[in-house]
């Protein structure tokens, strides 16, 4: 029995309204990075105006900028291949070669991400002081690809779970080693799911914050600590700083998008499918 | 080619074993089936022989040599699998050549072999197309080009018809054997069809529960079956057992009596049954006829029609059911009340432990 | 004819070397930061006055449970924790029955839906402070003035409840993430029996689709509450804790006597405190709801 089209259409406008309202901060940020600086804090808030590019511009002419884009980039970069390098083999192992500790070790790992980051900040932050890794993307490197390994080693699990174990035996069949194993069959087979993790794993390191805030100031410094350092309300110079974030967070926002189907599996540590 | 023996097998899994020290020798250029119910351990078998199973306890030796602690790929065996496992990422000719990829065979050499192998199979025209674009047929055939290409000492196929449909199978197993003739190599044929091993193999080993039952031509296994689980088995429709009582023994002749009055003489066995007592005596449907005089009583429960054939399947007094063979044009129908005769010099006996009671 | 070696060990010599690397590098990030946080809590160590360590013992742990400042950031960690738990899995909720019945238009009100997720928790937070809940040209200003009611200043006002709002929106996309597939793998046939037997909408939410998105509510509740007990982004932005502790939580707490009051000290035992305290939670969450990430196959 289908609906009335009153239904119908109330739902689709109620749908329609949540989506807009949930939506509508990021839009009126977006809106806000074409507009100029005068009218970016006019009160009442204008809606319609004539837009402009120069917040994009100076932005981009800022070298600053770039370069905290650059270190966002390198970091959740670097982290997440550090990371896929850790995990890759370990998901094999356990995936393919399971033992009575295989399901003990998978929660382990995924207990260490309840050791809340803020109860270790001390150590780490001395740690890094001596170990000379203040302020440097490596330093940054390691502790966001500690941060995402639990769950990437839990989403390649789950992937790598999938491949039926018999294609695996025909290859060991047709004489291939592990190593072969792995890069001719299990890797390629795999690539979609590999992907959806590393898309993950860069998503939450570009927007990781607590270790960026902390470890860093200066040259390390990522698109996370530059947009926080704008806590203070200077409205004048709102537009461009709409630009700049818009900038930061446009390449995450289509990530997200692309991949949310497959996210949901590392999400939520493979225990929803 | 070669000769596959196995000596004292045994498979543990943790503490529970599963395979019961299995011996058995494969002869060069035969073609053995495995049979058995599921969980008898036939694939687990097939998979030590392979090597893609540990053995815990014993020896696997191809050609004389023992194998069971060198790696699958350097046995020189191929195997097809049940699910075909072929790289869903590969084309077809892909799919056939990697392992002589891996082993460095030139290019040139492996599209040779490869299209050799497809021919035999009849599927050149498949070659570049990806495993998702081919029916379950084509890709058995893929799954047997594989192991080909491989030229293997021995090919081992775990129940590789089983996801075919019926008629195909039909067609399928007919094409197997010609293979096997053809390529004049040692094959090793799981199933859990006792028709498929009949029908294929040179010879069966039937499995139960992690150990041989029997080892023999298919019709040895028919005519003399060792114990009433092959008896059983093989043979479709099954066997019919009777309980009967040894009521008086000699050197040349036993007593058997039945409920309902019945009773029958059949020749001794080798080895006297002290003592007299319960035993169990199997006849095959094809054996029992119908007989206004004959000395089973029974009602008609369902009747079977195959066309030449048609199976009976009564119930006798005692609730016992059983089968008999009768011609395609019967009258018979459900209800009626028959009698049935049994050929004694066709009976098996089985004694208690289920083991058959050889006639002189 | 003798046994062969079990072939379990060669099994393991595989795998070792491959799971090694990550459980080497877990154990140590679980292990010596942890072992140098209990260490220096029991110090006297102010990296203001380097060189003049002594051994406190306990002295930290009482200074710190006797300081009001803790207790007040207990109470408002709860309370984000809570409040934002409950927001995010009811409009999560909401949203996810809303996004899957059909409508024209529906794929993209999912993305809209879904998007705050991906921001950055600093941009989130500079979005609401500026254009929102600036008093002076944010948009809810403008409405309050609108409406007579005049200007608010909320993160004078709510500090805690404005960090609330700010969550809650960043949050409850995750929720719609994980609850609304779980939602349509609702077998179809099943609301299609309900139906017949004469259930209505609000029947059918409550009795077929609730109890179908128990465990997924479960799994979004562990995780939001592992990742809410150490909010810290969007307070160091936008209150940075004030005025006075009124927004502090634990985290904040901690990171402001180790790198603002460089009492490393007292902020290791507020670091034990937090991992203590994560670890109740862990555990009373696992029992209570642990069924559904214990399901591992």
């Amino acid at each position: 029995m289908r609906p009335k089209w009153q239904a119908r259409a109330a739902l689709a406008m109620v749908g329609w309204l949540a989506a807009l309202a949930m939506f509508f901060p990021i839009l009126w940020m977006v809106l806000t990075s074409f507009k100029t600086e005068i009218a970016a804090v006019a009160t009442p808030p204008v809606v319609f105006f004539k837009p402009t590019l120069e917040n994009y511009r100076a932005v981009l002419e800022r070298a600053d900028y770039l370069a905290f884009a650059r270190n966002s980039v390198a970091v959740s970069l670097g982290s997440t291949l550090l990371a896929l390098a850790l995990a890759i083999p370990a998901a094999y192992s356990m995936a393919f070669f399971p033992s009575r500790r295989t399901k003990d070790i998978l929660l382990w790992m995924l207990s260490t991400k309840m050791l809340p980051a803020v109860g270790v900040l001390v150590p780490i932050y001395l740690l890094w002081r001596s170990l000379g890794l203040l302020d440097t993307i490596a330093g940054l490197i390691v502790m966001d690809s500690i941060s995402v390994l639990p769950l990437v080693v839990w989403m390649l699990f789950s992937f790598f779970r999938e491949v039926p174990p018999e294609i695996l035996e025909a290859s060991r069949m047709d004489g291939a080693s592990q190593r072969e194993e792995m890069t001719h069959i299990l890797l390629p087979l795999c690539t979609p799911g590999i992907a959806a993790t590393a898309l993950l794993s860069m998503i939450l390191c570009w927007n990781e914050a607590f270790w960026s805030l902390n470890l860093t100031t200066v040259r390390a410094a990522t698109l996370t600590v530059f947009t926080a350092s704008f806590s203070s309300p200077e409205g004048l110079f709102w537009a461009k700083l709409s630009a700049a974030s818009t900038l930061a967070i446009a390449p995450i926002l289509i990530f997200g998008w692309m991949s949310q189907r497959q996210l949901v599996r590392g999400l939520s540590f493979g225990a929803v499918k | 080619m070669a000769t596959v023996e196995l000596r004292n097998v045994r498979k543990r899994f943790g503490a529970h074993e599963v395979i019961h020290g299995v011996d058995l020798r494969i002869e060069d250029r035969e073609f053995v089936a495995f049979v058995g119910p599921s969980g008898s351990g036939k694939s687990t078998l097939l998979r030590m022989i392979a090597g893609l199973e540990s053995v815990s306890e014993g020896e696997v030796l191809i050609d004389g040599a023992a194998v069971q602690d060198v790696a699958p790929a350097r046995r020189g065996l191929a195997m097809v699998f049940q699910s075909y496992a072929l790289y869903p990422h590969m084309t077809v000719a892909e799919n056939m050549s990697f392992a002589l990829r891996l082993a460095g065979v030139p290019a040139e050499e492996r599209n040779r072999k490869v299209l050799a192998a497809a021919r035999t199979l009849g599927m050149e025209l498949l070659l570049e197309r990806k495993p998702r674009e081919l029916s379950g047929g084509q890709l058995q055939r893929v799954a047997l080009g594989r192991a080909m290409v491989r030229q293997p000492k021995a090919f081992l196929l775990d129940e590789p018809l089983s996801n075919l449909d019926a008629s195909l199978q039909a067609q399928m197993r007919l094409e197997l054997v010609r293979l096997h003739r053809e390529l004049d190599t040692t094959m090793i044929y799981v199933t859990h069809d006792q028709v498929e091993a009949m029908t294929m193999a040179n010879r069966i080993v039937v499995l139960n529960d992690g150990r041989v039952e029997q080892l023999g031509t298919p019709l040895e296994l028919y005519q003399h079956p060792a114990s009433i689980f092959v008896a059983g088995f093989i043979g479709a429709p099954r066997m019919n057992f009777l309980e009967v009582e040894v009521t008086s023994e000699t050197d040349e002749c036993l007593a058997l009596a039945y409920s309902q009055g019945a009773v029958w003489k059949v020749r001794a066995p080798r080895e006297p049954i002290d003592g007299g007592g319960r035993i169990k005596l199997g006849i095959r449907p094809e054996h029992v006829a119908l007989d206004e005089n004959g000395e089973l009583r029974g009602e008609i429960d369902a009747v079977e029609h195959l066309g030449p054939r048609a199976y009976l399947h009564a119930r006798l007094a005692d609730g016992t059911p059983l089968v008999v063979q009768t011609g395609g044009d019967t009258g018979v129908r459900e209800g009626d009340r028959l009698a049935f005769r049994l050929r004694t010099d066709a009976a098996h006996l089985f004694d208690g432990d289920g083991r058959a009671l050889r006639r002189q | 004819m003798t046994g062969t070696k079990p072939a379990r060990q060669k099994r393991s010599f595989r795998t070792v070397p491959l799971l090694a690397p990550s459980i080497f590098v877990l154990f140590l990030w679980m292990v010596v930061p942890l072992a140098m946080t209990l260490w220096f809590s029991a110090e006297n160590y102010n990296l203001l006055s380097p060189g003049k360590n002594s051994f406190a013992g306990l002295g930290n742990y009482r200074d710190l449970l006797t300081s009001r400042a803790l207790w007040i950031a207990m109470g408002n960690t709860l309370f984000l924790v809570g409040a934002v738990l409950v927001i995010t899995l009811v409009f999560g909720t909401l949203l996810s029955v809303l996004l899957d019945s059909e409508f024209p238009g529906r794929g993209i009100c999912r993305l809209l839906v879904v998007a705050p997720f991906f921001v950055m928790p600093t941009v989130s937070a500079l979005i609401w402070k500026n254009m929102f809940m600036n008093p002076v040209f944010g948009v809810f200003a403008w409405i309050t003035r609108s409406l007579g009611i005049g200007t608010i200043d909320f993160f004078s006002s709510m500090p805690l409840l404005a960090i609330v709002v700010i969550v809650a929106w960043e949050w409850t996309p995750f929720a719609v993430l994980i609850l609304l597939p779980a939602l349509q793998s609702l077998n179809r046939e099943q609301k299609e029996a309900a139906r017949l037997d004469g259930a209505g909408p609000i029947a059918l939410f409550y009795h077929i689709e609730l109890p179908h998105l128990r465990r997924p509510m479960a799994v979004v509740a562990m995780i939001e509450v592992i990742f809410f007990l150490s909010l810290f982004a969007e307070i160091y932005v936008t209150t940075g804790g004030g005025p006075g502790l009124a927004s502090t939580n634990l985290a904040f707490l901690i990171f402001r006597d180790a790198l603002l009051g460089w009492d490393v000290g007292r902020a290791s035992a507020g670091g034990v405190f937090a991992i203590i305290l994560a670890n109740i939670v862990a555990l009373f969450l696992m029992r209570v709801v642990g069924r559904g990430l214990e399901d591992m196959r």
